[in-house]
């Protein structure tokens, strides 16, 4: 399984400059690859872009292969590529375990087993018996993990980091990035991170590519 | 779609062989309900009419939906429209309480059903000879197009604990609200009890009433309402708020009777500040009268418009409201308190009974205090004095 | 991602609204224009003419009656407008004030025009509850004195009612309009400049605002111009206001005066459209002064004193509705109560124990109305917003004027064009046509309340649940509605208020066969029982109070263990 971009370009639809020069790139399974490039370059506009988030405002070309399959034209919800930002986003009106139920792939239907998987992803998190919580009860560093598993528990494909950690201090920054690293690389899928931290980029220790604004 | 059209156009044309059944109009009515469109501001006569639908329920399996007016016009105003429309039949009014200015525009323009009246058993109990109140609305013969239902006679009404000596004519009326400048008001003249103020103030101080029973003519009019007008123009600036602003109608004026902003209201209907009284409405003290010459009185009507939905039901409704027994039931003061619109010399033993035994109040008027029934004015007349007040009084 | 889907359902959406709502709108002023000018089958009129006109123009009164219209319509806009501003200004970044305004002024917006006009023409009366209160002892007056207060010639209690309704709907609105402007750095900007809190008010922030709210501000104003319930009670009566007087006329005795009536109909949308013309004239007037008054960079202005006035006549206004309403509850329980007694000489709970004489079954029509009218209302605009959504598009200038549309044509002007069309089309008056008439007026409402907060819903909240792999449908159901439950609910109460409230389409739409607590109360207002207008008004408020308690109560009690969504952090 490998993530592939073929010659993406974005405008923003009144405009003719692309945000960035074409970008070509193939992130294989168990690969972190990093896309680093200064704010406001479009880097959250290409996550988007790859996750088929692109709201109407934007005129993208190229091709997402996943696994030489094109996923271009399909809606995200039939991608199977998941995103985590640097907010959990978990949705506020459901528990922290009914957050995970509502990830977990509809391939494990039962009740029992689909419980057994909630709470596996919790004890994975470190975080057993918080089925019940309140998300909004939950600390930073436990919000990002939860959010983590319940990427993880819809079985993706392919899995996009947008500047995941920069909401963190030093330290927890550090645990955070270990725990997601080593999460990802067990499911050998690829990963695609953006960020403009030159520490995380490392700490991945995939591919790194630059995005630079296309010369006049 | 087709079918109810091709129903009522049967029922049209079978119409004529039997009206004249009695009974098989009973059996055509029973199960509808009949929309009743009538002034709905008074909370009696709401009830007297919730009253009669059950008992028409229970009787003839008809009952009574009453759609409350705050004027009704706005009855014949929906009649129009629905003719504009072309629904012709299966109308949404079934029957109005009318007068005579709206049965005159409604009878002019053929938006009537009838006549029916004759079909009314209960018509019996009625004075049917010629010129009899009962069959005359304003001065316009019904022809059977209208059922009478009660009877009303102008009165004043007047709190005894503050005014002494209640002014018996339209002249010293004058001079007393001249004495207690702001203290007396009618309704506004566009309302009918406004203007019904007007025609008796007009009975009172025209040259020769006689001219009032024939349409007005621009002669006839300028000759007899000088004096009004001369009468009026002394008597405006001593009203409530100097006549710049009238109540709507009666209701709201005994509303301010009540609350002590004005010390006179009026009514068309004697018993009104009785049954007031007895709901807490108006002081105990209240008393009223008709002025020493006489005063207006005629009779109200219930007509069907001629595309209601549920004439046979209207008509059983118009028959009940006739029955000897109903008509007591309105006069008692504790129910509705309206005069009966019988023939006292038709009516049997136990009929007469019934309304001797009716309950008395203090506030209700004794024969003596309410003195001749003087004789509605040609509807031309109501109309032209309501169009020649706001010509000349609206700023 | 594919917008195709989006684009269906907005098409179905804007389907349902052009036909529902704008052909219905446009047929009524039709109808409406040709009787105007002498098309009117029904009575026999059916050639062009101008004399409609000419008996309109020649009708007793009918000047005044435009004069007071225009001076009735902008007296109560500016000034509602300048309370509005001045309140804001006044508790704006006072964290706990605003929040108290919010819930001081909530109210008034949910109580119904006829209620609250009801109740303060007994509060203000010469016999009123002021007057009872601070008579015979203070006054001497042992009987009311003769003075006109209540449907005064100038239309000043008129004016009151207005503001008591419209203060709080344009305090609302900026306040919505001030969390989308970064209004509290421009404040702290402008006084480190050296300008008094109300000045950078007046000077920096309502002028960005003012934008943002200048469709509700024309609603206020197309309102006051045609209001008819609240200007029968409280306005002056002779002549009335051009909506009073042409809503008599269409039901006067004589039927000739439809012809003119119907040219006053339309003369009313004209003078609504010129009103607007004439504000859109003085905005461009006061926007040029005004940039000349703050290129002088003048910081000496007291503003102090206007604010503490404002808040204090705001105040006064909304003790004076609270205590029409109270004085509505008091009558229902009175039997006989005349003046000077400050409260009833003797109490009756009659008026309540007789629900069949009327209010039980008015009472259950208001309610099934309302509950229809806002469940239609709240379908079609989460359908419309969820279209925006799924085509990932903005909305346009003239989708949004098409929502505020039947809120910017006076009623008057076309519902009886409406019913005659209705009728021509063989489309009955009954309970569906009023509960479709209701929803005319409830969408708007609806739309404008629900859609901030569905806007403001994160965006990336629905895209994690996409990449989760749930579809369009479950991401509306599962994730956007739980969550936009009480933004939703609040709408919908919003919307309820507005069909509790609404007079002239139930009247001509239900061919005065649907008795609502409205209509029999505005009815009941010209009767002699205050104690049965008391019980009917009092419901009448009652039912939209009760609605916004159940938006505020229903979310807490479902999410009484989500934090997130119950105001704390998220």
């Amino acid at each position: 399984m490998s993530l592939e971009l073929e010659g993406v370009v974005i405008r923003a639809a009144r405009s003719d400059r692309p945000l960035f020069a074409p970008l070509t790139l193939t992130v294989a399974p168990g690969e972190v690859a990093t896309v680093m490039g200064p704010s406001g370059i479009g880097k959250s506009t290409l996550v988007d872009f790859i996750g088929g988030h692109l709201s109407a405002g934007f005129a993208p070309q190229g091709r997402v292969r996943l696994d030489g399959r094109e996923v271009t034209g399909l809606p995200a919800e039939a991608r199977r590529i998941g995103i985590l930002f640097q907010d959990a986003l978990l949705f506020p009106h459901l528990s922290v375990g009914d957050n995970l139920a509502f990830g977990l792939a509809r391939r494990i239907r039962q009740a029992g087993p689909r419980r057994m998987a909630v709470e596996a992803a919790l004890a994975e998190a470190g975080l057993e018996g918080f089925g019940d919580r309140d998300p909004a009860t939950l600390s930073g560093g436990q919000l990002g993990r939860v959010a983590l598993m319940r990427t993880l528990l819809a079985e993706p494909r392919a899995l996009l980091l947008d500047e995941p950690f920069s909401k963190l201090d030093p330290d927890r920054r550090r645990q955070m990035r270990d725990f997601v690293f080593d999460h990802v690389r067990g499911r050998n899928i690829p990963v695609l991170m953006v960020s403009h931290d030159a520490e995380d980029a490392a700490a991945a220790g995939g591919q790194i590519l630059r995005l630079s604004e296309l010369a006049n | 779609m087709r079918l109810p059209l091709l129903a009522a156009l049967a029922a049209s044309i079978a119409l004529p062989t039997f009206a004249a059944d009695w009974s098989e109009t009973v059996a055509a009515a029973k199960g509808q309900t009949v929309y009743w469109n009538a002034w709905g501001g008074d909370e009696r006569t709401n009830d007297f009419i919730a009253w009669a639908s059950g008992r028409l329920e229970a009787e003839y399996g008809v009952t009574i939906q009453q759609v409350k007016l705050s004027d009704t016009a706005e009855a014949v105003t929906r009649v129009v429209a629905e003719k504009a429309a072309g629904k012709d039949d299966g109308g949404s009014v079934d029957m109005i309480w009318i007068n005579g200015a709206n049965f005159l525009s409604m009878k002019e323009q053929g938006l009537l059903h009838g006549p029916f009246l004759g079909d009314l058993p209960n018509s019996k109990y009625l004075d049917l000879s010629d010129g009899s109140a009962a069959l005359v609305d304003f001065t316009i013969p019904t022809e059977g197009y209208e059922s009478p239902w009660r009877l009303a006679k102008f009165v004043l009404t007047y709190d005894s604990a503050r005014v002494d000596q209640p002014p018996m004519s339209m002249a010293s009326l004058l001079d007393w609200s001249k004495a207690h400048p702001g203290r007396f008001t009618h309704p506004a003249v566009s309302n009918f009890m406004g203007a019904t103020f007007l025609k008796q103030a007009l009975i009172e101080l025209a040259p020769d009433p006689a001219t009032l029973q024939s349409e007005a003519t621009e002669a006839s009019f300028s000759a007899a309402t000088e004096p009004l007008w001369a009468w009026y123009d002394a008597l405006r600036p001593t009203l409530w708020r100097e006549g710049k602003t009238f109540p709507e109608n009666e209701s709201v004026l005994q509303q301010m009777l009540n609350d002590g902003e004005v010390d006179f209201a009026m009514a068309f209907d004697p018993a009104a500040a009785a049954a007031a009284v007895k709901r807490g409405l108006l002081p105990d003290t209240v008393r009223s009268y008709a002025p020493a010459a006489g005063s207006i009185g005629n009779i109200s009507f219930v007509a069907i418009p001629y595309n209601a939905a549920h004439k046979e039901g209207a008509m059983v409704v118009a028959n009940f409201l006739l029955d000897p027994a109903t008509q007591a039931m309105a006069q008692n003061i504790e129910v509705l308190g309206s005069y009966s619109v019988l023939d006292p010399a038709k009516l049997d033993d136990a009929a007469k009974a019934a309304f001797a035994a009716l309950p008395a109040s203090p506030a209700l008027p004794a024969n003596e205090a309410l003195g001749a029934t003087l004789n509605e004015p040609h509807p031309s007349w109501m109309t032209r004095i309501a169009e020649e007040w706001a010509r000349r009084y609206t700023e | 991602m594919t917008h195709r889907e989006g684009r269906a359902l907005r098409l179905i959406v804007l389907f349902t609204v052009l036909a529902g709502f704008v052909l219905p709108i446009v047929a009524g002023l039709w109808e409406t224009a040709r009787a105007a000018f002498g098309i009117l089958p029904a009575i026999g009129a059916g050639e062009w003419s101008l004399a409609p006109w000419r008996q309109l123009f020649g009708l007793p009164g009918f000047g005044t009656s435009v004069a007071l219209t225009l001076w009735v319509g902008f007296g109560s806009t500016i000034i509602s407008l300048l309370l509005a501003s001045g309140l804001c200004a006044l508790i704006h970044g006072r964290k706990w004030a605003r929040a108290r305004a919010g819930r001081v002024l909530a109210p008034f917006l949910a109580a119904p025009h006829a209620a609250l006009a009801i109740g303060l023409a007994f509060l203000l009366s010469p016999s009123g509850w002021i007057a009872r209160l601070l008579s015979p002892w203070a006054t001497g007056w042992n009987l009311p004195p003769d003075i006109a207060t209540v449907n005064d010639p100038m239309g000043f209690s008129l004016i009151i009612g207005l503001l008591i309704k419209e203060v709080p709907f344009l305090f609302l609105m900026m306040m919505t309009a001030l969390t989308q402007i970064p209004a509290e750095n421009h404040l702290r900007a402008g006084r480190a400049l050296g300008y008094a809190r109300g000045l950078v008010w007046i000077k920096i922030i309502l002028p960005q605002i003012y934008p943002l709210i200048r469709l509700p501000v024309f609603v206020v104003l197309s309102f006051a111009l045609s209001v008819v319930d609240m200007a029968i009670i409280l306005g002056p009566s002779n002549p009335p206001t051009l909506a009073v007087a042409m809503t008599r006329w269409f039901y006067s005795a004589d039927i000739g005066l439809l012809l003119p009536a119907s040219a006053a109909a339309l003369l009313q949308s004209v003078i609504v459209l010129l009103a607007i013309g004439v504000w859109l004239l003085a905005e461009g007037i006061a926007t040029r002064i005004g940039r000349l008054w703050v290129r002088r960079g003048g910081r000496g202005m007291v503003s102090g004193p206007f604010l503490a006035v404002a808040g204090a006549v705001t105040g006064a206004l909304m003790l004076a509705g609270a205590l029409a309403l109270a004085s509505l509850l008091v009558w229902s329980f009175a039997w006989r109560w005349s003046f000077p007694g400050f409260l009833p000489e003797s109490w009756s709970m009659q008026a309540w124990l007789r629900p069949g004489a009327g209010w039980g079954a008015a009472f259950a029509e208001s309610f099934g109305i309302g509950l229809c009218a806002t469940l239609i209302s709240i379908l079609i605009a989460i359908a419309w917003l969820e279209g925006e959504d799924r085509a990932g598009m903005r909305r346009v200038g003239w989708a949004e004027g098409l929502i505020y549309l039947p809120l910017l044509v006076p009623q008057v002007a076309f519902l009886y064009g409406l019913s005659v069309a209705m009728l021509g089309v063989g489309l009955g008056n009954g309970r569906a046509t009023v509960i479709w008439g209701h929803v005319l007026f409830v969408f708007p409402y609806v739309m404008v309340a629900l859609s901030d907060p569905w806007r403001a819903l994160d965006r990336r909240m629905v895209g994690q649940a996409a990449t989760l792999g749930a579809g369009p449908w479950r991401r509306l159901w599962a994730v956007k509605l739980p969550i936009l439950l009480a933004p939703i609910l609040v709408a919908a109460a919003i919307g309820f208020a507005v069909s509790v409230a609404q007079y002239l389409p139930t009247l001509f739409l239900g061919a005065g066969r649907i008795a609502t607590l409205t209509t029999e109360a505005v009815t009941l207002s010209s009767g002699s029982d205050r104690r049965v207008v008391g019980v009917y008004a009092v419901l009448q408020a009652a039912l939209p109070f009760a609605s916004y308690l159940a938006a505020w109560w229903v979310p807490r009690m479902i999410y009484r263990d989500r934090a997130g969504l119950n105001g704390g952090r998220g």
